[in-house]
This record gives structure tokens, C-alpha cells and sequence, in this order.
């Protein structure tokens, strides 16, 4: 198996720390807040708010279980748009409140289904990239496992993204794209690697900042190994964001994003 | 034939009538096959080619046949007022996609323009304004790097200058083969179009056939005024992925503008014989 795929399969692992022990692990005095004010409350994205080292923040996260029963109630970690319209809810809350804002991603990607449709999931999306672009309190995202694609970059449109050692985050799940672009779904290795999907392939090219390494048995047997080096990450990071004028910090907000793409000009 | 690469045929001076009319009748050949007659994918009913006007619709039920940038502009804007802009990027190939650059060649060749979106600035019953137009010829208007870098620039000029901005929107979704860098442009484009709606502007998006994945979790769905074309597919997931993760028959019409119109996506589906005056009487009442 090539090192890319082995990390896809630890990002995938069914054992592997959710983002509720992640939020157990960093924070203290959690409350969950529900729904999304306009239709339901989606379990697959978890969200509230809570305190970091005496400080409050608003923590929003994706959430998979560790079996199917767990798994059926949080739909896999695939949001439908009520989830997305929840974290931007508490994400427009903590802008009121001027509360830095964590979202920890871990999804193979937004659902699709009929229901996701008839309610907008596209709507859903776009309208959390525009407004957390524009979102005027610091935005720290934390890629914790799987990033699929649109589903992922609803919850980091942020002023710093970090990455745990084997997390991914690519445009669509290896498997998708070698039956889509080759018709072949047995080429799903070579499409993994030309795909550079790894914390150290993404930190390369700028799309992540920070690569948080994990024990060698295995973040699920050793969890204080990285949630320390998140801790010193945030504690770090969190006053230097959350002094920097508004401006600045949406300006450079809006500069990270506007540099991605490769061109040239004639 | 690189009709967008010559700034000049769409100068705001105009080009001899003539020259113009020849040019607009080689650009209507892309989306329709060659020979005399075509069949309606809707109606399947065979037609006579001279029959299709320039608003490509179909002369038997009125199907909206998908419309190249150029033929878009010859129904929307004034007539000598589209002058194109940020035409000089060119795609590259960030994740060293094998054959990539042959496959963008060959897609330049069959529709005949660079890239799978034109920018530029018209006007519309005299209003002024941005634009931006689609292809679903070029690699199904996928976004890559030069498509969002492209309507990013042209919302940005919009902001700088205070014009609206109206999009054209027809795309598969993210550009699979230039990886992560598609799926940035997402953010790109929306963050710009949150800037230029900051600045109390408006924007304008006209979804037509086929407006899916990440262009409409970007910037297809942020519209101030969300127009469509009758019978448009509009979604975010694609019918087989859908009917692969739920295994079950997908409804009459799922998907379709009327059903985003039902269920509140779109503001209005509008006939492509009426879009130009629609566009007017919406530019019209945003003035200041």
C-alpha cells in the first residue's frame, strides 16, 4: 500500500478521536447548542461554546461515531445544509460576542441526498464561504481526519488552517476521482498520490499552515500527545489573532484565499 | 478559430457589420452538430438547423439548447458593447495532471475559446455592467485555477468601480485535475463576491444548464437575484452519486430550475426570449 493510501486509511479509521474527544480533550465548560433555527438539528455537526485556558470560544466540529449505531444518529460525519446553517449560526454568535471561532473538520463530505438537495446544500455551502470570508472574529480550522472537498471548506474559510499528521483534505475522495476521471476504480493508489492529499504534500503548497503530529500507536491509544501540541498551537495563536485589528486580520483572511491558483499570463 | 483572444471583434467602437454577422454565424456550430438537421434532446423531434434562431431554442417545445459565451452575448448584450477582460491567463497544470495540457488543446479547439469562462464588461438597455459567461463546451465548464481567477478579477473590477455583476453560470463542478487548487477557488470566488456585496452592489446569476457542484456551492448561489432558464438541472451532488449513496429512484424533475424554484433557490425562471429585458428592468432598478 503506498504511504498515501496508509494515511487514508488511518484518517478513516472507525477508532479514530471525533471531534466530541477532541472538544472534551482541549476545552472546559462545553455547552452543545442546537439546530440551525430553520428546520432541524443536524448531529453531524456538533457545535457550542466553551472555554480555552480561560477564554471563551465558540467550537464547532464534525462529528463521526465509533460504530453504526453512533454512526447512523451523526449520518457518517456528512452534513446536510441544516448542519452548515447550524455552524454558521454559531459562527455569526461568536462574531457578536467577539469569541475566536475553532471548527475541527473530519468528513468524507457534505451529503448527497434527495433531502440535502430539496433544502440547498449548495446554498449551504456557498453561503458559509462568503460569510466566514467576511466573519469578523478569528477563525482557527483543525483538520482532524478526512477533508472531502466542499463539504470541508464549509467549515475552513479560516485565518489559520492546521493539519494532524494524518489527516487529507482533497477536491474529491481518491475513489471518486479515479472512477470519474479514468473509469477505473482500481486505480484509486495512483489517484491518492497524484492527488496530494497529505499534511506534508498540502503544507507545500499553502494550503495548510501547521502539520500537528500524532504517537506512533496511534492517536486514538495516546490522545494527550496531540491535543498538548494543539493546546500550545492555540495558546499561541489565539491572543496574536484575536489582537490583531479587524481589518487586518479580514484582509489577510481575504489575501490567503485570493493567492490559490496556478496560471500564467500572456 | 480564437475569437477571444482578439479583444478587438468586441471593442466598445464595434466592428463593420458585416464582418460581425460572419463571425456570429461560424460561433453558432459548436453546440450543435454538423449537418442540416439536429434532434431535440427533449421533444426528439428532428429539426431543420435554419430553424434554430440565435436564441438556440428549439422551434418544435422550446428546449433551451446550451449557448457558447459568444452566442450569450449576442442575445444579452448591446449590440458592440462587450469588451472582454482578463483574457490573457492561461492554464497550467498544478498537480502535474498527466496530459493535461492536451486536454485543455483540445478542448480550446472544440469550442473555440481558452478557457471555460469569458469576463468582461457590456451593456444591457444601456446599463453597464460585469460579466460573466460559462461553457459547458470547455471540459463542462469545470472550475479550475483560471476560471475562479478570472470571475474573482471580474468581481474585484466590479467592486473598484461600482458596477453590478451579472454571471452566466453552466458547470460540472470543481476541475478534478488541477486537485486542491479547484476546490480553493470556491473560497476565492466567494470571498470576492462578499466584498462587492459589502459594497452594496448587486449581482446578478443566471443558472443555466447545468449549474452543479462546487460552482453552485460558490458563487451560483449568492446571487442577490438568483434567475434561472426553464428546465436548467441545478444541484450540488450529481444524480448517479446521489442515486449511488441512497439507492432509490430520484423524482420527476429533481433537480430541475422548476424544482429549485419550488423549493426557494431560484427567484425567477425566465424564458431566454426575455432574459435580455429581464436583466434590463433588475439593472434598471438598482440604479442610484
Amino acid at each position: 500500500m503506498s504511504e498515501t493510501m496508509k494515511k487514508v486509511a488511518i484518517a478513516r479509521k472507525i477508532e479514530r478521536t471525533n471531534s466530541r474527544e477532541f472538544i472534551e480533550a482541549l476545552f472546559d465548560d462545553f455547552i452543545e447548542f442546537h439546530g440551525d433555527r430553520y428546520f432541524a438539528d443536524d448531529r453531524a455537526i456538533i457545535g457550542g461554546i466553551a472555554s480555552f485556558e480561560g477564554r471563551s470560544v465558540t467550537v464547532i466540529g464534525i462529528q463521526k461515531g465509533h460504530d453504526l449505531e453512533e454512526n447512523l444518529q451523526c449520518n457518517f460525519g456528512s452534513p446536510n445544509p441544516e448542519g452548515y446553517r447550524k455552524a454558521l449560526r454559531l459562527m455569526k454568535q461568536a462574531e457578536k460576542f467577539k469569541r475566536p471561532v475553532i471548527t475541527l473538520v473530519n468528513t468524507a463530505g457534505a451529503f448527497c441526498g434527495i433531502g440535502a438537495e430539496e433544502r440547498g446544500q449548495g446554498e449551504a455551502i456557498a453561503r458559509n464561504l462568503m460569510e466566514m470570508a467576511g466573519l469578523k472574529t478569528p477563525i482557527i480550522s483543525i483538520f482532524t481526519g478526512e477533508g472531502g472537498s466542499g463539504g470541508a471548506l464549509a467549515l475552513a474559510v479560516a485565518d489559520t488552517i492546521w493539519m494532524l499528521e494524518n489527516g487529507m483534505y482533497s477536491v474529491l475522495s481518491p475513489e471518486g476521482f479515479a472512477s470519474i476521471l479514468w473509469r477505473d476504480s482500481s486505480r484509486v493508489e495512483e489517484a491518492a498520490t497524484l492527488m496530494k492529499m497529505t499534511a506534508k504534500d498540502l503544507i507545500k503548497n499553502h494550503v495548510i499552515d501547521k502539520i500537528i503530529y500524532e504517537a506512533p500507536e496511534g492517536i486514538e491509544n495516546n490522545l494527550e500527545f496531540t491535543t498538548d501540541k494543539i493546546k500550545e498551537a492555540l495558546r499561541e495563536t489565539l491572543p496574536v489573532l484575536s489582537e490583531m485589528p479587524v481589518e487586518e486580520l479580514l484582509d489577510k483572511r481575504y489575501q490567503r484565499f485570493r493567492q490559490y491558483g496556478v496560471f500564467s499570463e500572456r | 478559430m480564437n475569437l477571444f483572444g482578439k479583444k478587438t471583434y468586441f471593442s466598445i467602437e464595434g466592428t463593420p457589420e458585416k464582418k460581425r454577422n460572419d463571425k456570429r454565424k461560424k460561433k453558432q456550430e459548436p453546440s450543435i452538430p454538423d449537418g442540416m438537421w439536429i434532434k431535440c434532446n427533449t421533444c426528439k423531434n428532428i429539426i431543420y438547423k435554419k430553424e434554430v434562431s440565435e436564441y438556440k431554442l428549439c422551434p418544435s417545445c422550446g428546449a433551451h439548447f446550451r449557448m457558447s459565451p459568444a452566442e450569450r452575448i449576442a442575445v444579452t448584450c448591446d449590440e458592440g458593447t462587450f469588451t472582454e477582460l482578463f483574457a490573457d491567463l492561461k492554464t497550467e497544470n498544478p498537480m502535474d495532471y498527466p496530459e493535461y495540457e492536451n486536454i485543455i488543446s483540445k478542448a480550446q479547439e472544440k469550442s473555440g475559446i481558452e478557457e471555460a469562462v469569458v469576463t468582461g464588461c457590456g451593456e444591457i438597455g444601456g446599463y453597464k455592467t460585469v460579466l460573466a459567461i460559462m461553457d459547458s463546451h470547455f471540459m463542462m465548464g469545470s472550475m479550475g485555477s483560471v476560471v475562479g481567477e478570472k470571475v474573482t478579477r471580474a468581481v474585484e473590477y466590479a467592486t473598484e468601480n461600482k458596477l453590478p455583476v451579472i454571471i452566466f453560470t453552466t458547470s460540472g463542478g470543481a476541475r478534478m485535475q488541477e486537485g486542491i487548487i479547484s476546490l480553493m477557488q470556491m473560497a476565492k470566488t466567494s470571498a470576492a463576491i462578499g466584498r462587492h456585496n459589502e459594497a452594496g452592489l448587486l449581482y446578478v446569476t443566471v443558472l443555466t444548464d447545468p449549474t452543479t457542484g462546487g460552482v453552485t456551492a460558490s458563487f451560483a448561489m449568492l446571487g442577490d437575484i438568483i434567475l434561472s432558464e426553464p428546465k436548467a438541472l441545478i444541484g450540488f451532488a450529481g444524480q448517479r452519486v446521489i442515486q449511488g449513496t441512497i439507492h432509490q429512484k430520484l423524482p420527476e424533475g429533481f433537480q430541475r430550475a422548476e424544482f429549485q424554484l419550488e423549493h426557494g433557490f431560484v427567484d425567477k425562471i425566465v424564458n431566454r426570449l426575455d432574459m435580455k429585458e429581464t436583466l434590463e428592468t433588475i439593472l434598471k432598478l438598482h440604479q442610484k
